[in-house]
């Protein structure tokens, strides 16, 4: 086994035996179960004349729902990441657990790309497991299944991932808890200069647009939450939205188009610059 | 200063770059913005020695140790370890190293610690269960190979990095305070380990402060003081001269002064020490005293130690 792949299977390892797997099966469970009473309880909800709402309705309040409940999740999921990889490697730096391992054959991009690969592989198994989960809970719950599932899965995860590269990065130089608060904070400004380009939108102001672009550019995780949010979208939703011009636009829980193929290419390159820039900054750092 | 003299390995080596020492730098620089870590380190340590690195705390040791293992880049200057440049990765194959922040994985059992090092050294499969079986034995953490390190002590967490230096019967270990966290007896146990890498043929560079512990075991020796190597050579060129400690009454301040002819003095009220004093001279120094008006109670001509020598040259070092 490379030694990349070891130390990847030593990130996982780690969360394992700390019990940070065990902690996150439990509260998805936890939190997959009200959340299924809850859907449920909208298919119960009457009219005043003590009919059930029909289908269409419920429907449409569940797939509303779902995006403020994926919100949530998507939120949770960014501090989780930001929590685990902001002292990925300044911990062990500071406690000099990497000293010995670093004088053994192996190269620093290889415990970098390694540290990433494990906690990677533990982000994408918690978000494709916790997302199929609430999606089976909603469904049988509700009968509704989001349009586009793979691609909600998809998103968020990569969501999960880009405040993960963050963490990795911050963490070659800065220490853990300094790093895991600017990759959180970075997430917030994030969807909030995401906001701000709504308003741009809504206003036709090319200057105020351009600052939710921008933060697209820079940390893409507000931009994939709007694809995750497309994905959420029923038919129904996304023909209003568009009916409603760019006023439909203009809303953080609202997609009307998924997100350009030129803005998924740089995403692919942000995630490559991300891991570049680390190693290049973990192999400059004096341990 | 000098370098240290290059000695023909004790045993014939095996491994990398065979004839070449095992450590060899020039003119070893390294600064940490305006300040002086390491200046100018110059040496060579042959295979199979064990080469004693002194110094007081700030003399640039460990940083010395993170240079030659490639840890920290040098300002300046070249070394070689086993015949390679440092930071080499193949060369690290063949190198053992106990951090002075000595600290593993504690959620992994200490057997699982020495599997790690066995993959990442890399090891043959075929052998990691000899080898750390032998490494558990020789540092005594057999009975607590399937306890989880967090559940160590301090000193057991020493005792496993030992083992894990040792792994794969390397050609170089690194020893960085190896008996900090050590009682007496684990202190003796590694007196043992070191001696007996020594005997297969294995260099050991020990960076310790327990003085009388280095002159144990080590061959050769290094003081190292703001930066710069301030003396080395072998213990016995090191420890050439005699201490002479005499117990005496009736001196004051000018008459002690006088006696400063005979060499260094170390004034403790009635206990004076004079380093580097050759015998033939004790009589001549008595004398010196009674003329002075002093009253000899005690005159105890020794062999110097390697703290006596220590403690001088770091006093004529401040004094320059």
């Amino acid at each position: 086994m490379t030694p990349a792949l070891v130390v990847a299977r030593l990130t996982i390892q780690e969360a394992s035996r700390r019990r940070l797997l065990l902690a996150l099966v439990i509260l998805t469970l936890l939190v997959v179960g009200f959340s299924a009473w809850g859907f449920n309880k909208i298919t119960t909800v009457t009219r005043s004349d003590g009919s059930l709402l029909p289908a269409v309705q419920v429907t449409l309040i569940t797939s509303q729902l779902l995006i403020v409940v994926t919100f949530v999740y998507s939120g949770v999921l960014a501090l989780s990441a930001a929590v685990v990889a902001g002292p990925l490697i300044s911990s062990e730096v500071e406690s000099g657990l990497l000293l010995s391992m670093l004088a053994r054959p192996m190269r620093r991009s290889e415990v970098v790309i390694g540290k990433w690969l494990g906690l990677a592989v533990l982000v994408a198994i918690y978000a494709a497991g916790s997302a199929l989960l609430e999606i089976a809970a909603v469904d049988w719950a509700t009968g509704y299944v989001p349009p586009h599932p793979i691609d909600l899965i998809l998103y968020v995860g990569s969501e999960g991932l880009a405040l993960l590269s963050l963490g990795l990065l911050l963490s070659t130089r800065l220490s853990g808890i300094t790093g895991g608060v600017i990759a959180l904070v970075a997430w917030l400004m994030g969807w909030i200069a995401g906001v701000v380009g709504d308003v741009g939108v809504s206003l036709q102001n090319q200057a105020v647009e351009n600052v939710g672009t921008i933060s697209h550019l820079m940390l893409p995780t507000d931009g994939l939450w709007r694809g995750a949010v497309y994905a959420m979208e029923p038919d129904a939703v996304l023909a209003a939205l568009r009916a409603a011009g760019t006023i439909g636009r203009a809303n953080p829980f609202s997609a009307v188009d998924p997100p350009p193929i030129e803005f998924l290419a740089w995403v692919i390159v942000w995630f490559a610059i991300m891991l570049a820039l680390s190693v290049w900054s973990f192999r400059t750092r004096e341990i | 200063m000098a370098e240290l003299a290059e000695i023909p390995p004790a045993a014939a080596p095996q491994g990398l770059a065979a004839g070449s020492p095992a450590i060899r730098t020039v003119e070893l620089s390294k600064r940490f913005g305006k300040t002086v870590a390491l200046a100018g380190l110059s040496m060579t340590v042959p295979r199979g020695e064990v080469f004693g690195f002194l110094g007081p705390n700030g003399a640039g040791k460990t940083t010395s140790v993170k240079l030659l293992l490639g840890l920290i880049a040098p300002s300046s200057g070249e070394g070689w370890l086993l015949g390679r440049p440092i930071g080499d990765l193949r060369t690290r194959r063949k190198i053992g190293y106990l951090p002075e922040l000595f600290r593993y994985q504690s959620w992994l059992t200490a057997r699982e610690v020495l599997a790690l090092h066995c993959e990442l050294a890399p090891i043959p499969r075929s052998s990691w269960k000899d080898e750390i079986t032998t490494a558990l034995d020789t540092v005594g953490l057999t009975e607590r190979a399937s306890d989880r390190v967090g559940t160590f002590s301090k000193g057991m967490q020493q005792r496993l990095g030992l083992a894990v230096a040792l792994l794969g019967e390397p050609e170089l270990v690194f020893l960085d305070e190896p008996t900090s966290a050590l009682d007496p007896v684990g202190r003796h146990d590694v007196r043992e380990i070191i001696r007996g890498l020594a005997s297969r043929g294995t260099a050991v560079f020990l960076n310790s402060h327990l003085l009388s512990e280095v002159e144990q075991v080590c061959d050769t020796v290094a003081v190292v003081d703001h930066g710069r190597v301030i003396a080395s050579g072998t213990m016995d060129q090191l420890l050439s001269g005699t201490t002479v400690k005499v117990r005496a009454t009736g001196l004051d301040g000018e008459g002690k002064a006088t006696l400063a002819s005979f060499g260094q003095v170390d004034d403790e009220g009635d206990h004076l020490s004079f380093t580097n004093l050759k015998a033939e001279r004790v009589p001549d120094l008595v004398a010196a005293i009674v003329a002075l008006g002093g009253r000899v109670y005690e005159v105890a001509p020794r062999q110097q130690t390697l703290e006596d020598r220590f403690l001088q040259l770091i006093q004529d070092e401040d004094d320059k």
